[in-house]
């Protein structure tokens, strides 16, 4: 997932008849479901959705690889390390694979991490928040990875094809990570001491309702969302997503022994569906404007993390050249 | 010492070693100077933590004390650690972390290519994997200690730094003491002057390729990692590693 409130540039949809000869051609391809490659014509505001939206995400792995690191360093076995390391590794693999996506658009990676570092791009706002005992490893990888799967299964589905082909991997690698995730927690409410227990219930409490957040608005505050369904970018709304997402994952919450802190959360025997309660919007908005628990920490590690680096990527591309020069000789 | 202590010292070094540098590395994690090297550092973790396991779960049966591999990383003392004092040091500098990687590596490669012809064929087993991944490992880092030594001058500038910062740990890779002879007359560890005939011959070559001067021979070296007596970094390495298992000493799983 981790994709919320892309922009799209349009106030209104086109009908076919508006469409000039080219966009009219675009979207009857897209209504066959015949997916956009990089060399086919696409109308601009498409594409700038697009780089928006996969630019977004990209981002939105590398920022997620931090609330993780803040534990690597303190996994508690050898095998929890491991598996830490290798899911966060997986992470700035998908951030690659996802950047090298957006690039067939003619986006350039630095640029656009560029505006990430000036608080011009988004990420995920669930990645604000703060990573703060060892459950939270399995509750990341249980509701954040399990939510991000909700949206990228439908996303394999996405108009675009190098998009489309990336969430496909990613999907993979994801539901490995969500396994894992949800693994750590039932190993601790199974075999673990009280202190143990309480930590899981911790970490759930916490991270609920930011995962619920993670759908983006309501449909009705979602203006862009109709171009991006009208372009199949986006192919399901954010409640149907949200609602989703919570259908699957309260059995799998009880299965565990814990609750989740919303009382309003209860089965609904006539729409077959959970009922819960109202995501406080105003957290959610504040946290998108930068001001959630960890904004300036994550920006600022990663902005740390490429202007220190500027000297070793500065060194590589001068000792290219220099043997470039002297092969050549 | 037995030759049965003097293996599980060397099991215990391996192991040390290889966890303590995973260990830095992973501080790093979503801190690399570039996308493409925090999947190439992070690989290096993961091979370096993977091997250390397989050290330790050797080790753990050969000490036969009830403790396992988890124990032996999480609820050793710094003084029970045997690893080398090189592999401690903290990240600071990237030319520093690469040239610490660079002078482990040369000395893990030549040990491991050793180790893959020793008598003990579980030691020959572990290292025939391992030094696959220490021949990736080498050819890396010798890549960037070029990169960097011969790249902009404040790279070079900086990778001279690290040589010279980092000079004086590379003695105790190359200084055999009781347990490395045992190993090597068990016919399991390497031949000492061959290693270190070896390791000096590739650090020399690639810091001349790299235009950066390597310490002297002669140099005075600060040593005893490998008897347990370490540096000040790694009590705090320790401190973070072991916080979980050490502040919960109820919980059995994790």
């Amino acid at each position: 997932m981790y994709a919320q409130m892309v922009d799209t540039g349009t106030k209104r949809l086109k009908t076919l008849e508006e469409m000039s000869p080219e966009e009219r051609d675009f979207q009857e391809k897209i209504d066959a479901e015949t997916k956009i490659e990089a060399k086919n014509w696409m109308p601009e505001g498409y594409r700038k959705t697009l780089v928006r939206q996969i630019s977004q995400h990209a981002h939105s792995e590398i920022v997620g690889m931090l609330p993780e690191g803040n534990w690597v360093t303190r996994a508690p076995t050898l095998k929890r390390k491991l598996q830490l390391m290798a899911k966060i590794q997986d992470e700035a693999g998908h951030g690659l694979y996802l950047y090298s996506a957006m690039e067939t658009l003619g986006a350039d990676r630095d640029e656009e991490i560029q505006k990430l570092h000036d608080g011009k791009a988004k990420y995920s706002s669930i990645f604000n928040y703060p990573t703060l005992n060892w459950a939270d490893m399995g509750a990341v990888g249980w509701l954040v990875d399990g939510a991000a799967i909700v949206n990228q299964v439908v996303l394999q589905r996405t108009s675009y094809g190098p998009y489309s082909r990336a969430m496909v991997r990613i999907c993979k690698e994801e539901s490995f990570h969500q396994r894992q995730g949800y693994q750590i927690l039932l190993d601790m409410m199974r075999e673990g001491t009280q202190e143990q227990k309480d930590m899981v219930q911790d970490a759930i409490n916490r991270l609920w309702w930011p995962a619920l957040m993670m759908f983006g608005p309501h449909d009705d505050e979602s203006p862009n969302s109709q171009q991006s369904m009208v372009w199949k970018i986006k192919r399901k709304s954010n409640d149907e997503l949200r609602q989703m997402f919570i259908d699957q994952t309260v059995p799998q919450l009880e299965f565990l022994g814990c609750t989740a802190p919303d009382p309003d959360l209860k089965w609904n025997e006539e729409t077959g569906h959970y009922d819960f309660g109202e995501i406080n919007w105003k957290e959610f908005y504040d946290v998108l404007k930068g001001n959630g628990p960890c904004n300036r920490e994550r920006i600022g590690t990663r902005r740390k993390a490429i202007d220190e680096g500027a000297w070793v990527r500065d060194a590589a591309v001068a000792y290219a050249a220099k043997k470039q020069q002297r092969d050549a000789a | 010492m037995t030759q049965q202590q003097a293996l599980q010292e060397y099991l215990l070094r391996l192991a040390d070693s290889d966890i303590i540098l995973g260990q830095r590395l992973s501080e790093l994690v979503g801190k690399a100077p570039a996308l493409e090297e925090e999947l190439a550092s992070t690989n290096v973790a993961l091979d370096l933590i993977g091997q250390a396991r397989n050290w330790y779960e050797y080790a753990a049966e050969l000490i036969n004390d009830g403790r396992d591999a988890d124990n032996l990383v999480f609820l050793r003392d710094a003084h029970e650690y045997r690893n080398l004092l090189m592999v401690e040091q903290p990240n600071e500098d990237y030319a520093v972390t690469i040239a610490r990687q660079f002078f482990f590596d040369v000395w893990h490669y030549f040990t491991l290519k050793a180790l893959v012809n020793a008598s003990d064929e579980r030691i020959a087993t572990i290292a025939a994997k391992a030094v696959k991944e220490a021949t990736y490992h080498l050819r890396r880092s010798s890549e960037w200690v070029k990169r960097m030594g011969d790249g902009t001058e404040e790279s070079h500038r900086r990778m001279q730094d690290a040589f010279d910062i980092l000079w004086r740990f590379t003695g105790e890779l190359i200084t055999p003491d009781e347990v490395d002879h045992a190993m090597f007359k068990a016919g399991i560890g390497p031949d000492p002057e061959q290693l270190k005939q070896d390791w000096l011959g590739m650090v020399r070559e690639v810091a001349a390729q790299a235009t950066v001067t390597p310490g002297a021979e002669d140099a005075w070296m600060y040593m005893g990692g490998k008897r347990g007596e370490h540096t000040e970094h790694l009590g705090h390495l320790l401190a973070v590693m072991q916080f979980l298992p050490r502040a919960y000493p109820d919980a059995t799983t994790w």
